[in-house]
């Protein structure tokens, strides 16, 4: 039976805006093991890239508690915050943010540079990240120089080279037309079935949550519902 | 390790992208250009002018004003006098006579070759001996005036200021036509703004006959000085006022040295304030479009410290490289030009700017500062911009 790695226990996330509180999650609580594929759904405003913050430790709750692991995320201050996903979390964003002035091997190699790898062993990961998504014939290509499918390959290839055992995805796929979303997604597919990375991502699109072992559905920063795939 | 290469990293990627931002950058580089240009070519007429009235006269020269008087303007020596004075121990003799040399300084109004205004110029009554006591007068051009003539010799800097100073021309003064016959040089000193006649052809056209301005003598040595001054003081016959000529002529330089000093800083702190917003404006729309790259590296793990770092590290590449721009252009316009301006007593004084590599590091260092505060807010507000916020590009 599969660990937990994701505990998130009660967790309350308000924003301020001059003297408004604004609740955006309230007492939730959800629970990911290793090696799962959650797909994170609702509508806008409903709390879930809030959420994926939170399990990605981009941002802090309000209240209640968040496990990864065994590190208790939210009693972190920023600095170590920062560490700790540099360790255990790889981002994929809807818009890639590769920089666009680095080719695509130095945009792998990023995460890289904050561990004590070599030059020619940061090199030589980024190259098998880059082979594992497909482009390492285009590692010397600028994002400028790449199709958006191949940006987000580029960018998946980031998120696992410094082989975390925490994919976080936000709108993966928003950005992309349906083929190549569905490349992108049997791509993660790939990476949770056979490299055994644990998966959240949030998606409004139903389709790409059938590509997830399970969705949830949140509302008004509550989980509504869930499905298994 | 880790935060050297997280500087490293983000600064490359700074310094990368300020081709795409060619005009903006261009800015600050053109910004404190300015700034540097205009504080150290002010500074450099102020070291200039003060570099040519401290390099004026020497140690072992002393001037003899009557007492009272602080400038050879407001004074007048009997010949009796002089020659009581140069009667004194500590002045040094030669085959001749004692090197004393009596001499009248007066101001004429000639016209400058570079705008045409009339400007004070200083005509200096010279004897013999006046060549005698300073080493390094040296005729360049032409010869020295034959004594008991309207002749005259001019300094290098006077002549190249003053209309009509040309060899061989004649040049009429306070009603008297002189005739330019030779060009000298001084080392650089004071004494080359000045044009120089016999003292008697002087003091008889003048109609003067209160005696000259004063009497530069020579110690035998610079030590003696204080010798010579008690000489003069214990003598009952004398009221004098003597002055070594170096401290003379630094003193008259001092209140007008601070004055272009000042008034270059103050233009300086002027034209700095406003890079400064240039830079602020400049850094904080750099780091505005920056702001979604600036979160991505955060995200992954990157510190907030390197990112301060790297932005501050790319606003001084930028007022680095306008403060090098402004220095070499204030180098290039200014070194050597020679100008004029109001000595101590009220004449011109001309004299070289002098971009000296001590302000041009000056320059240097306030383009660092200006990069400095022009990066520092811009870097902190990038730094403490949630990451969730920034990610969304807002």
């Amino acid at each position: 039976m599969a660990e937990t790695l994701i505990d998130v226990n009660e967790v309350s996330k308000v924003y301020h805006r001059g003297n408004m509180e604004i609740p955006v999650l309230e007492e939730l609580i959800l629970s990911v093991d290793e090696g799962d594929f959650l797909a994170l759904m609702g509508p806008s405003g409903s709390g879930k890239t809030t959420l994926l913050n939170l399990i990605g430790g981009l941002d802090q709750p309000s209240h209640g508690s968040i496990t990864i692991g065994d590190e208790h995320i939210d009693q972190l201050s920023q600095g170590q915050l920062a560490n700790w996903r540099s360790r255990n979390v790889g981002f994929v964003f809807q818009f890639y943010n590769l920089l666009p002035v680095l080719t695509a091997q130095k945009n792998v190699e990023l995460p890289l540079l904050l561990t004590n790898l070599s030059t020619a062993e940061r090199k030589k990961r980024a190259q098998a990240a880059l082979a594992v998504v497909g482009l390492e014939d285009r590692s010397n290509h600028r994002p400028s120089e790449l199709s958006g499918g191949q940006e987000q390959r580029v960018a998946i290839a980031r998120a696992i080279v410094s082989d975390p055992a925490l994919l976080v995805c936000d709108e993966p796929t928003g950005d992309l037309d349906r083929a190549t979303a569905d490349e992108i997604l049997e791509l993660l597919q790939v990476l949770n079935k056979e490299y055994g990375k644990t998966i959240v991502m949030v998606t409004h699109d139903p389709k790409a949550a059938e590509f997830a072992n399970r969705s949830l559905h949140l509302d008004k920063g509550r989980l509504a519902s869930a499905e298994a795939a | 390790m880790n935060s050297i290469n997280q500087i490293i990293a983000i600064t490359l990627m700074n310094l990368r992208n300020i081709p795409m931002r060619i005009g903006a950058s261009l800015v600050i580089v053109v910004g404190i250009a300015g700034v540097v240009a205009v504080l150290v070519a002010i500074l450099s007429m102020a070291s200039g002018f003060e570099a040519t009235l401290k390099s004026s006269g020497s140690p072992d020269r002393v001037i003899v004003l009557r007492g009272g008087s602080s400038s050879e303007m407001s004074s007048s020596l009997s010949r009796e006098h002089s020659n009581l004075i140069t009667s004194k121990p500590g002045v040094k003799n030669s085959d001749t006579g004692p090197l004393a040399a009596r001499e009248t300084y007066v101001i004429a109004d000639l016209r400058k070759r570079a705008n045409n205004s009339e400007a004070n110029m200083p005509m200096r009554g010279v004897d013999a001996r006046s060549f005698d006591i300073r080493d390094e007068f040296k005729i360049v051009a032409g010869r020295n005036i034959d004594f008991g003539r309207f002749e005259l010799i001019a300094g290098i800097k006077a002549a190249d200021q003053f209309q009509g100073i040309d060899l061989g021309k004649e040049l009429t003064i306070r009603g008297a036509s002189w005739t330019v016959v030779g060009l000298f040089e001084t080392d650089s000193s004071i004494y080359e703004s000045e044009v120089w006649v016999d003292n008697v052809v002087l003091r008889q056209n003048l109609k003067r006959s209160t005696g000259s301005s004063s009497l530069f003598v020579k110690l035998e040595a610079a030590q003696d000085y204080d010798m010579f001054e008690q000489a003069l003081a214990d003598d009952p016959q004398l009221e004098t006022n003597i002055i070594r000529e170096t401290t003379y002529y630094s003193e008259q330089s001092t209140s007008t040295t601070a004055l272009i000093t000042n008034f270059g800083y103050g233009v300086g702190i002027i034209m700095a304030i406003g890079a400064i917003f240039a830079a602020l404006n400049t850094m904080y729309s750099a780091v505005s479009t920056r702001s979604v790259e600036i979160a991505t590296l955060r995200a992954l793990g990157f510190g907030s410290t390197p990112v301060v770092i790297s932005v501050m590290v790319e606003a001084l590449t930028l007022a680095l490289i306008g403060g090098l721009l402004g220095a070499s252009i204030a180098y290039g316009l200014f070194n050597g030009y020679t100008a004029s301006t109001w000595g101590g007593t009220f004449s011109q004084v001309s004299f070289d700017f002098a971009v000296t590599p001590e302000l041009l590091t000056r320059g240097i260092v306030w383009s660092c500062m200006l990069g400095m505060v022009g990066g520092l807010f811009p870097a902190i507000t990038a730094a403490r911009q949630p990451i969730t916020t920034a990610l969304r590009g807002m």
